[in-house]
Parts: C-alpha cells; sequence; structure tokens
C-alpha cells in the first residue's frame, strides 16, 4: 500500500519495485517448485517416482516475477492515476451509458430470441449443434438458476450454499416420476417446481434463526447431506450409476425422433437432432424469462419490498413488524422453485441425471455468478452468467493451443482452475461485482442510481 | 467392548487430525471474523507436500530412517504450508479486508477450487498411494478372539498432536504474539492504537493454522498411505464442524470438536452404517448450528442495533 502511494507522487519506485518482484519470485519458487516441478507418477510396478519438471517452474517463477515487477511499475500507478481523475470528476454518467442501461436488456432479449436462428442462418442445422447446445442451453441455465439464487442471496439477503440441492430435487422429480409413472414434461415441470419448493421450506425451517456464514455453511451442510442421500438410496436413485433413458421432452405431443409422426416427418424436413435442441433452446429462454418476470413484479410487491428490507437490516424490519419468518421462507420456497424448473429441464434436456451433476461445486458457481454480477442486479447476474459459463465452455474450444503446448496439452483440464482464479480476481477487482449501482424499487421524487457500496448486505 | 475400545482408539486418532486443522478455522474466524473456506485445501495441499518430499527423501536421497524422513518432510511441509497460507492471504483476503462480509467468503471459495484444481493439474487426478511408513502396534487387549490394537502410527499421531496443541497453546497464551492476537480478537481498532501491528498479527494467525493444518497433512498421508486431489473438501468440513462445536474462536473447544467428531464418525461407522457416516457428520453441524450456535465453549453472540 505504501509504495502505491508514493509511486502515485513521484512515479514509480524502481528498487522497491524490483525488490518486491524478487521476493514474490522466491515465493513462488519455494510453492510452485514441489508441486510443480516434481511430479509424482505411477511407474509399472504401481509405485510412485518423481519426474522433475523445472522448465515449466523456471516458466511460471519468471511469469510471476515479470507480472508483479511491470504491476507495480506501470499498472498500478496508471490505476491509481485513474481513481484519482475519477475521484475528481463528479459523477454524472454519460448519455451514451444512460442509453446502454435503457436499452441493454430488451436489446439482448430480442437476441437472444434471434440466435438461434442466427446460428443456423450461418453454420447450418448440423453446424449449429455444438452453438445452440454447448453455448446457449448451457448458460441459460446457469443465468435461470443465478436469477433464481439471486432472489434469496440478492434480494433477500440470504447466503445459500446449498442451492443445488434443490436443482436436484427437481432434476430426480422429473427423472424417477417420467420414467416410472410415464407422466409428461408438461405436467412435471410444475410439480418438480413444487417439490423443490417444499424442500426450500423445509430446509428453510429450521435455518431461520442462523445469519450470515452459520446460514451459509448450514445450507451446504444441507446441500451435501441430499447429494449423499441420492448417492447411498440405491432401491430410489440408482446411486451413483445414475438414471438414465429420462423420457424427451414433448411439443404439443409431438416427439421429437425419427417415428412416422415426429417432428422432422411431420414438417417434411430432413433428420437432424438440431431441431431438439433450437426448441429445448427456447423452452429454457422462457423458464429463465418466467424468473426473471416473476422476480421483477415480485420486487413490487410487499413481500419483495420485505426482502429488500430484511437484506438491509434485520433488525429494523422486525422493529417495523415485518414477519421475518415469512419473509425469508417466501424467499428460499421461491428459490427453491426455480432451481426445481431448472432441474426438471437439465434432466430432460440430459436424458440422465446421477448424483455428480450436484456437488458442491455447482452451488458455488450459481454463488459466485450471483455475487460477481453484483448481488440482487438481473443484468449484472446475466452476464456474470456469460462470462463465466460462456468463458470456461470457450475453453473447450481452444484446440490450437495443442499446436504451441504439443499434443499432451488439454485445455478443458485447467476450466475450474481458470474459473477459480476469476472469482478471486474478479472479487479483488470489483467487490461489489459487475454492475455495482441499482435502481431502488421504491423511491421518493426522482429516481437515482444507488451506488452498490451503499448497499449492506443480509445479515439474515 | 472390544469393537467399542477399538473404535475409541481410531476415532480419537480420527479425531485428532480434526482437531489440528479446526485450529487454523477457529483462529482466523476468532481473529477476522471469516470462515476461510480455502483451509481444507490448504490441508490438502500440504498433504502434497509431506507426499512430494517422503518420496524425495527415499526414492531419491535413498534415506533409510523413516523416523528421520518423516520429521524431516513434516518441518519442510509446516514451512512450505505456512508460506502458501501466508501468500493466500496476501493476495486473495486482505485486499478484501473491510469490504463487504460475503467478498472474502466468496474469494475463499474461488482460492478453495484454485488449490484444488491447480494440485489435480500439477500432480495428475489419480490417486496417490505411498508404501506403510512403518507397521505393527501394541495389543491393548485380546478376548474372544478380537484383538484390540493401537498401532504405532495411531500413537505417533496421538504424540505428535499432543505435543503440538501444548506448544500452541503455549504461543498463544504466554507470548507477546499471543497477546497481540488475542488483543486483536477482542478489538481490532483498540489494538492498533496500541502499537499492534494488526496485519502482520493476522498474517501469522493464518501461518500458525496452515502449520498445524501441514501437521495434520503429514499425519493424514502417513496414517492413510494415500491422498488425492479432492481430499480437502470432506475433512474441511468436518474441521469446520469440529470447530463450531467446539464454540468457534476458542481453542479449547476446537480440540475438542475434533475429537467429538472423530469419535461420532468411527462410531457411527462401527454401529449404524459406514455409507451414510458423512450424513452424520454434516447433520450434527446443521443440528449444532441450529440449536446451539454458541458451541460447547463459545461466548453467545450479542446482537447490536
Amino acid at each position: 500500500m505504501a509504495a502505491e502511494d508514493t509511486a502515485s507522487k513521484h512515479g514509480p519506485d524502481i528498487a522497491a519495485a524490483v525488490k518486491d518482484a524478487l521476493l514474490s519470485g522466491v515465493v513462488a519458487l519455494a510453492l510452485f517448485g514441489p508441486l510443480v516441478g516434481l511430479r509424482t507418477e505411477q511407474n509399472m510396478r504401481n509405485e510412485l517416482v518423481i519426474q522433475g519438471r523445472w522448465g515449466l517452474v523456471a516458466a511460471i517463477v519468471a511469469v510471476i516475477v515479470i507480472g508483479r515487477f511491470l504491476i507495480l511499475t506501470l499498472v498500478a500507478p496508471a490505476l491509481a492515476q485513474h481513481r484519482n481523475r475519477a475521484a475528481a470528476r463528479p459523477e454524472h454518467p454519460s448519455a451514451l451509458r444512460q442509453a446502454l442501461g435503457k436499452w441493454f436488456a430488451p436489446a439482448s432479449i430480442a437476441f437472444l430470441f434471434l440466435y438461434p436462428v442466427l446460428i443456423v442462418s450461418l453454420l447450418g442445422f448440423q453446424g449449429s449443434l455444438k452453438w445452440v447446445d454447448n453455448f446457449g442451453i448451457q448458460i441459460l441455465i446457469y443465468v435461470m438458476l443465478g436469477w433464481g439464487l439471486n432472489i434469496v442471496v440478492g434480494l433477500a439477503g440470504l447466503l445459500d450454499l446449498g442451492y443445488v440441492a434443490f436443482y436436484a430435487v427437481g432434476a430426480y422429480s422429473y427423472a424417477l416420476l417420467s420414467s416410472h409413472f410415464g407422466l409428461s414434461f408438461w405436467i412435471l415441470l410444475p410439480m418438480a417446481g413444487i417439490f423443490a419448493a417444499l424442500w426450500g421450506i423445509m430446509l428453510g425451517f429450521p435455518v431461520l434463526r442462523l445469519r450470515g456464514d452459520y446460514l451459509a455453511i448450514v445450507t451446504l451442510a444441507f446441500g451435501e447431506i441430499i447429494r449423499l442421500v441420492l448417492i447411498n438410496w440405491r432401491e430410489l436413485t440408482n446411486g451413483s450409476a445414475g438414471i438414465s433413458s429420462i423420457p424427451k421432452v414433448t411439443l404439443f405431443g409431438i416427439r421429437f425422433d425419427a417415428s412416422p409422426d415426429g417432428f422432422a416427418k411431420m414438417f417434411e424436413l430432413p433428420l437432424s437432432s438440431a431441431y431438439y435442441k433450437i426448441f429445448l433452446y427456447y423452452l429454457i429462454l422462457l423458464l429463465a424469462l418466467l424468473t426473471a418476470f416473476v422476480t421483477i413484479r415480485l420486487r413490487k410487491l410487499p413481500v419483495g419490498r420485505a426482502w429488500e428490507a430484511l437484506r438491509e437490516d434485520e433488525i429494523a424490519c422486525r422493529s417495523l413488524g415485518i414477519n421475518t419468518t415469512n419473509t425469508k421462507l417466501t424467499a428460499f420456497a421461491l428459490g427453491a422453485l426455480f432451481a426445481g424448473f431448472a432441474g426438471s429441464f437439465f434432466a430432460a434436456r440430459q436424458g440422465f441425471v446421477s448424483p455428480e451433476s450436484f456437488t458442491f461445486m455447482e452451488s458455488a458457481i450459481i454463488v459466485a455468478i450471483v455475487v460477481l454480477g453484483g448481488m440482487g442486479s438481473m443484468v449484472g447476474v446475466a452476464l456474470a452468467a456469460v462470462a463465466m459459463i460462456g468463458g470456461t465452455e470457450l475453453l473447450r474450444e481452444l484446440a490450437f493451443l495443442k499446436a504451441i503446448f504439443g499434443d499432451n496439452f488439454n485445455p478443458d483440464q485447467f476450466r475450474m482452475l481458470i474459473f477459480g482464479l476469476a472469482m478471486v480476481g474478479i472479487m479483488i477487482w470489483k467487490p461489489r461485482g459487475f454492475v455495482s449501482s441499482r435502481e431502488p424499487t421504491i423511491f421518493l421524487a426522482e429516481k437515482k442510481a444507488i451506488s452498490g457500496s451503499l448497499v449492506k448486505e443480509g445479515h439474515g | 467392548m472390544e469393537v467399542f475400545l477399538q473404535q475409541l482408539i481410531n476415532g480419537i486418532t480420527l479425531g485428532s487430525i480434526y482437531g489440528l486443522i479446526a485450529i487454523g478455522y477457529t483462529m482466523v474466524f476468532g481473529i477476522i471474523g471469516m470462515v476461510n473456506f480455502s483451509h481444507g485445501d490448504v490441508f490438502m495441499t500440504s498433504a502434497f507436500f509431506a507426499l512430494i518430499f517422503l518420496l524425495v527423501l527415499t526414492t531419491v536421497f535413498g534415506m533409510s530412517s523413516m523416523i528421520l524422513a518423516l520429521i524431516i518432510v513434516l518441518v519442510i511441509a509446516m514451512v512450505l504450508t505456512s508460506l502458501l497460507s501466508w501468500a493466500i492471504e496476501r493476495i486473495a483476503y486482505r485486499p478484501l479486508r473491510g469490504s463487504f462480509r460475503l467478498a472474502p467468503l466468496i474469494s475463499a471459495i474461488g482460492m478453495s477450487i484454485v488449490l484444488s484444481n491447480f494440485v489435480q493439474v500439477a500432480q495428475g487426478p489419480r490417486n496417490k498411494p505411498i508404501p506403510p511408513i512403518f507397521s505393527g502396534g501394541f495389543e491393548v487387549m485380546n478376548s474372544n478372539n478380537f484383538a484390540v490394537t493401537l498401532s504405532y502410527k495411531q500413537m505417533m499421531i496421538w504424540i505428535v498432536t499432543a505435543v503440538l496443541l501444548v506448544a500452541f497453546w503455549y504461543i498463544v497464551q504466554k507470548t507477546p504474539l499471543g497477546r497481540a492476537q488475542r488483543a486483536c480478537e477482542q478489538d481490532r481498532k483498540m489494538a492498533a492504537l496500541l502499537g499492534i501491528n494488526v496485519d502482520r498479527t493476522i498474517s501469522l494467525t493464518f501461518v500458525m493454522g496452515a502449520a498445524l493444518a501441514a501437521v495434520a497433512g503429514t499425519l493424514y498421508l502417513s496414517y492413510y498411505g494415500v491422498v488425492n486431489f479432492s481430499d480437502g473438501f470432506v475433512p474441511g468440513v468436518k474441521a469446520f464442524t469440529a470447530a463450531v462445536l467446539g464454540g468457534i474462536g476458542s481453542l479449547p473447544g476446537a480440540v475438542i470438536g475434533g475429537l467429538l467428531i472423530g469419535l461420532i464418525e468411527t462410531f457411527w461407522s462401527g454401529y449404524f452404517s459406514i455409507d451414510y457416516k458423512d450424513v452424520a457428520a454434516f447433520s450434527i453441524l446443521a443440528i449444532v448450528l441450529i440449536f446451539m450456535p454458541q458451541g460447547l465453549l463459545g461466548r453467545p453472540e450479542v446482537e447490536k442495533v
């Protein structure tokens, strides 16, 4: 900190920066040396042997030393200057920013509706598969989960680290009821939501008295308990092997397969699996928009205002006669409801569910999306989902890196590593998330955006 | 009776490991009020440090005395893990101090993902087995053809844990560093006004927690003889449970909580079902937090407006 202050006044202090960079290099060498440089491998006799990889260590340490030096001499002073200038300027969002804020949401919704058409016209039906499925559907599932969790974390301020449990309840409800009783997706979608909401209330009840971190840990424990029960209750859930061949979704009774009354034959189109994917894309898009719509409308109702009041100050809330029990339970139940919807969609899309899909990591990813998006901002959550999920999906596409790093290089294995680094990095860079100012739901006379740093997070 | 005694021995061994990890959680929570979510993965990384240096000593340098090798490995693991935890605090937590309260927790979750995935990428996703370090033990009791044994490994874990806890207790209770820590825990601003270097004290708290986690990691490796990159999460959550059960912020509480969790887990798997042992641990966490949030030895939290 001290180095930064002097740097902003007198230009970079080269000697101190060199010292700091060398120190980081020593620390990096000590940590990366063993973990990267001495790789343990099993040999033919199943014994572990050490393989040296010192070139890689040298490269990593060099990158850290040079990177640290450049940050201290170039980046930090530039940032400080920028901050000073920003502080000197009175805060007036430019006309462009305002127009962007106004038109961004409708424009992106329009884009989302046109996206499959665009992709198909560019790449044809077969080429579009990957982009609609891996990017479109995958991202939209997380957008929906993010918006659902946003009700609990962003609006009511209850940090829920076990959200994936409700997603699992939705997925297993659809998987079990459709394969055992042959019920259709359209009946089970609301049912899965209701089951998940019931679980939300059941799990929400005991944790009402807890606050902050403790609430987070108890919800984490519940999430893990549900996953462990799914693994161990083999008679019902088939254990870790999961449930496969779950029926697909139909559109007004039309099936998406090669049968005579299937979608392709009916409209005399060539057979392709792309129709089903595009149909699923629109389905999840509508479900996600439903989540957003309900949230936006609820914020204007007394219960939505009670959530936000609860997030800001629970004691004040109680003093004003708000029933905090009901307020928290509705938040939990609604959040769980949308997770249940998303879960049944997930099961229908994959055709297969197993406890592997509902690990703590999934919960952490969803929480990360909500917090990085700016807790409570719908656009921010959507942007965070696109950045984090789309960004990590993109890594699968980086096959050209093999040309640089050799054939053994697999960019996919760095997916979660980069995800974690991005989580830490964004938190340090923007602790309030991408969209850190928000419009108040109710206001007096004039509507002013509230800076995120003025908004407290919940203590619920 | 024999099964009971054997499970008691196993439970205390497991509980010692949990207790050592739990101290890291409880100290950090005590001093900056943050759940250090990456602590479980710091523990896992320390087991990897131990694994790597054990292999270096035995295969590269051909050291034959296992006890000497283990002591050297323990020291190296403690030093490197402390350095790791210091670096993590510096990079991921310190910039967020004074930010809103969920920010450090999210950053810690991110760090936990980074650590486990980094170890996976650097060392490979497979289990890493090592040959047994030393075997044998005492037969405590033998009746009805059921021998209750206390292995040398278990004895080593008990002794190392006990010695370290005493040393640690001495540091916290009797040295200037311990006094500074307790002062920061009570009132950070006041401590700073009285000339305590708060940043340094917090860093050292992380370092001490990590050093004990490294001891736990080395003992874990030598007890089970295998380690995997994903081994941080579940012991981490159980150790956190232990810290909460004992009363978060309380050092003796963390140890007692660790022993209790270890005993509950082994008795549960011994008498009921081994499949549901983690469910038992997680349920205890939920039950304790809901009905007894201040834990066994903790102070009740007073709500101020």
